[in-house]
């Protein structure tokens, strides 16, 4: 049994002009110790997995259908009790901007003994004392006298790093990684990915990666998702995907690194934007900026085609696979 | 303490003594702001010694206003000991109509009339906090109905539910009761009458609050919803609260005197600032402005002391105003 699967989740956000469907039949699958890479542009919805992951839609958004199993059990259809024991406990999440995920008015120590006192029974003086070892597993410095700070004596990648700690504090299953480095500079980017990933390795912790970046995923993940208008255009081993993309618009987001630009040219990109998730156009919700239109593409929703390890939705994709089934070439 | 790989944002020198909280607190803006604003050291100075009038007036008041003994109907509406017809020395500022000693008697209504301030605001806040917290953070059908309630209170003026409530319990009651109750009457009456003053506030900030996002990581860590609320978006609000606390203390106080100049207040046997203004209006006329005037000036130096102060707080507690 894999340790979290999700399938054919749908979320919806009630609105005045009807409901909206920010996902839509996405499924897959994360074992122990395993991490994913959940990639896209703002708007594709890879935030709201992640908050459905932990049942934290909040209103007007809901889980519409399907099944968050973690270890067997439905995330979806729990007590609130039973949800509050998970998250923080066996899930936990770390978020974007590390300058606003800390509660400005309480010491970081305060916000991580609480948290080890909303899931154990446990004193003051132990819960101040795994905090600081966790601290020091972060590589903050003399964490004994960080721990009586406040977050605005911290810089940012300081911050980021109590973050990760108060996500490590429970020893979880899971971390969800909500764009983790975004908001620091590139230097220490790297570092806490770094950090990151030996502490998920060494503990033998499942990492959730949603981000923009396709360098960090290729560094860190296995496996990767794409994912567009609320759908997952592609899914596989994290190798292949970097390697040998698919789907259209896996390859324009390849295209688009800086790496990819002849120097002095302008830098490639994907033509138009994602549409808005109210007027997803029929048929494949790509295909107004797709340069492999054809009829189909405008008819049908694509179905998954499987493509060595990977499977990707696309009609394209899905002529060239019968093709070379086929015994001319196409 | 080692510190491997410092940073210059990590460095900490080593040889640091701690500093203490004095040390702390004179490097703070607050305290920047107030040795740099003449009206609000002036302000806090007068206000400071209201409190002390009022905590010690046992020790102060050269007689005890509340015992009949010391009272002489001889001395009735003696002036003040500067007149030097009719003054008496031992009496400074001269005697009521029953022969009490004003500045005795007003240092006893100036603790009345903070008191029931003070703890009319106390149970304003406390109402208004928790209604205004959970308007706020649970939203909808729970928002709107907690919030029409004080929408149906605003819409009762303050005045009129306490001459209401106080004039049914004096009749139904008697005066006897009342005047034993009359202190927690009034708390109850002026703290039940103001609350959607500050749940009205604290929704306002709450809303603001509960979109950022160290609210998300507090509800991802599995925390409670009380928890959230109380300690977690609570004390980010507690500025503007601060700030109308001192506004609405003066209110408080200015309603209970009102109240008991018109007779709902406390009884003339225990005076507040209030009832001694009222007790003397019989007499100006008849040329002992001093009962009526000299409280009267007593409660707008507290009343003004009070909102100058409100005002330098919101303006120190307004990030938007902040030089530097």
């Amino acid at each position: 049994m894999p340790l979290l699967e999700v399938r054919n989740l749908e979320v919806s956000f009630g609105l005045r002009s009807g409901d909206v469907k920010a996902l839509r039949n996405v499924n897959f699958t994360l074992d122990r110790g395993e991490r994913l890479g959940l990639v896209g542009e703002s708007g594709a919805g890879k935030s709201v997995l992640g908050f459905s992951i932990l049942n934290l839609i909040s209103k007007p958004g809901r889980i519409s259908d399907g099944q968050i199993l973690f270890e067997g059990k439905d995330l979806a259809d729990m007590s609130p009790e039973e949800l509050r024991n998970i998250r923080g406990n066996r899930i936990s999440m770390i978020f974007q901007d590390p300058m606003m995920t800390l509660n400005p008015v309480l010491t970081i120590g305060q916000q991580m003994v609480e948290c080890l006192q909303a899931h154990r029974n446990i004193s003051n003086e132990n819960a101040r004392t795994i905090a600081v070892q966790k601290l020091q597993q972060v590589q903050i410095p003399s964490p004994e006298t960080r721990i009586d700070q406040y977050p605005h004596e911290l810089s940012g990648g300081m911050r980021q790093r109590v973050v990760i700690a108060i996500g490590l504090l429970m020893d979880p299953d899971i971390i969800i990684a909500d764009e983790p480095t975004t908001a620091l500079d590139v230097t220490i980017q790297a570092e806490i990915m770094e950090l990151m990933v030996e502490l998920c390795e060494r503990n033998n912790v499942a990492l959730i990666l949603i981000t923009h970046d396709l360098g960090v995923v290729s560094q860190v993940t296995q496996k990767a998702i794409v994912m567009y208008a609320g759908r997952i255009i592609e899914q596989g081993p994290t190798r292949e995907i970097i390697n040998d993309a698919q789907h259209p618009y896996t390859q324009g987001l390849m295209n688009a690194l800086p790496q990819m630009a002849i120097p002095g040219q302008r830098l490639n990109q994907i033509r138009g934007s994602m549409p808005s998730l109210q007027k997803i156009p029929t048929g494949c919700a790509f295909n107004p900026r797709c340069d492999y239109l054809r009829d189909a593409c405008t008819k049908q929703l694509p179905g998954y085609t499987v493509s060595g390890n990977c499977k990707v939705a696309c009609h394209m994709v899905a002529e060239l696979k019968q093709a070379e089934q086929a015994p001319h070439e196409a | 303490m080692t510190n491997q790989n410092q940073t210059p944002a990590s460095k900490m020198p080593e040889v640091e003594t701690v500093p203490t909280a004095w040390q702390r607190f004179k490097d703070t803006h607050i305290w920047n702001s107030f040795i740099k604003d003449r009206v609000a050291q002036i302000s806090l100075t007068i206000f400071m010694g209201y409190v002390i009038m009022a905590l010690f007036a046992p020790v102060i008041a050269p007689f005890d206003p509340y015992d009949p003994t010391q009272m002489d109907i001889m001395n009735s509406e003696l002036p003040p000991s500067w007149d030097e017809e009719m003054g008496e020395e031992q009496f400074w500022l001269g005697t009521d109509a029953q022969g009490r000693d004003l500045w005795s008697t007003i240092l006893y209504g100036t603790r009345i009339s903070l008191t029931i301030g003070i703890c009319a605001v106390l149970l304003q806040a406390t109402i208004g906090i928790i209604v205004g917290l959970i308007a706020g953070y649970r939203g909808g059908r729970v928002d709107s109905i907690l919030m029409r309630f004080a929408d149906v209170q605003l819409s009762f003026s303050t005045m009129m539910v306490a001459i209401v409530v106080l004039a049914i319990f004096q009749a139904s009651f008697g005066t006897e009761l009342y005047q034993d109750l009359a202190m927690v009457m009034l708390i109850l009456v002026i703290g039940i009458a103001e609350w959607p003053q500050y749940a009205r506030t604290i929704r306002a900030s709450v809303l603001a609050e509960k979109k950022k996002e160290y609210i998300d990581a507090a509800r991802v860590m599995g925390l409670g919803q009380i928890r959230i609320m109380f300690r977690h978006i609570l004390p980010n609000t507690l500025s503007p609260i601060l700030v109308i606390s001192t506004v609405q203390v003066a209110n408080a106080i200015i309603s209970e005197a009102s109240l008991s100049f018109l007779g709902l207040g406390m009884p003339v046997s225990q005076p507040s600032l209030g009832s001694l203004i009222s007790s003397g209006f019989e007499y100006i006329f008849s040329g002992a402005w001093w009962i009526t005037v000299i409280p009267g000036v007593v409660l707008v130096v507290l009343v003004l002391v009070m909102n100058l102060l409100g005002d330098w707080l919101r303006d120190v507690l307004n990030p938007k105003l902040y030089k530097g």
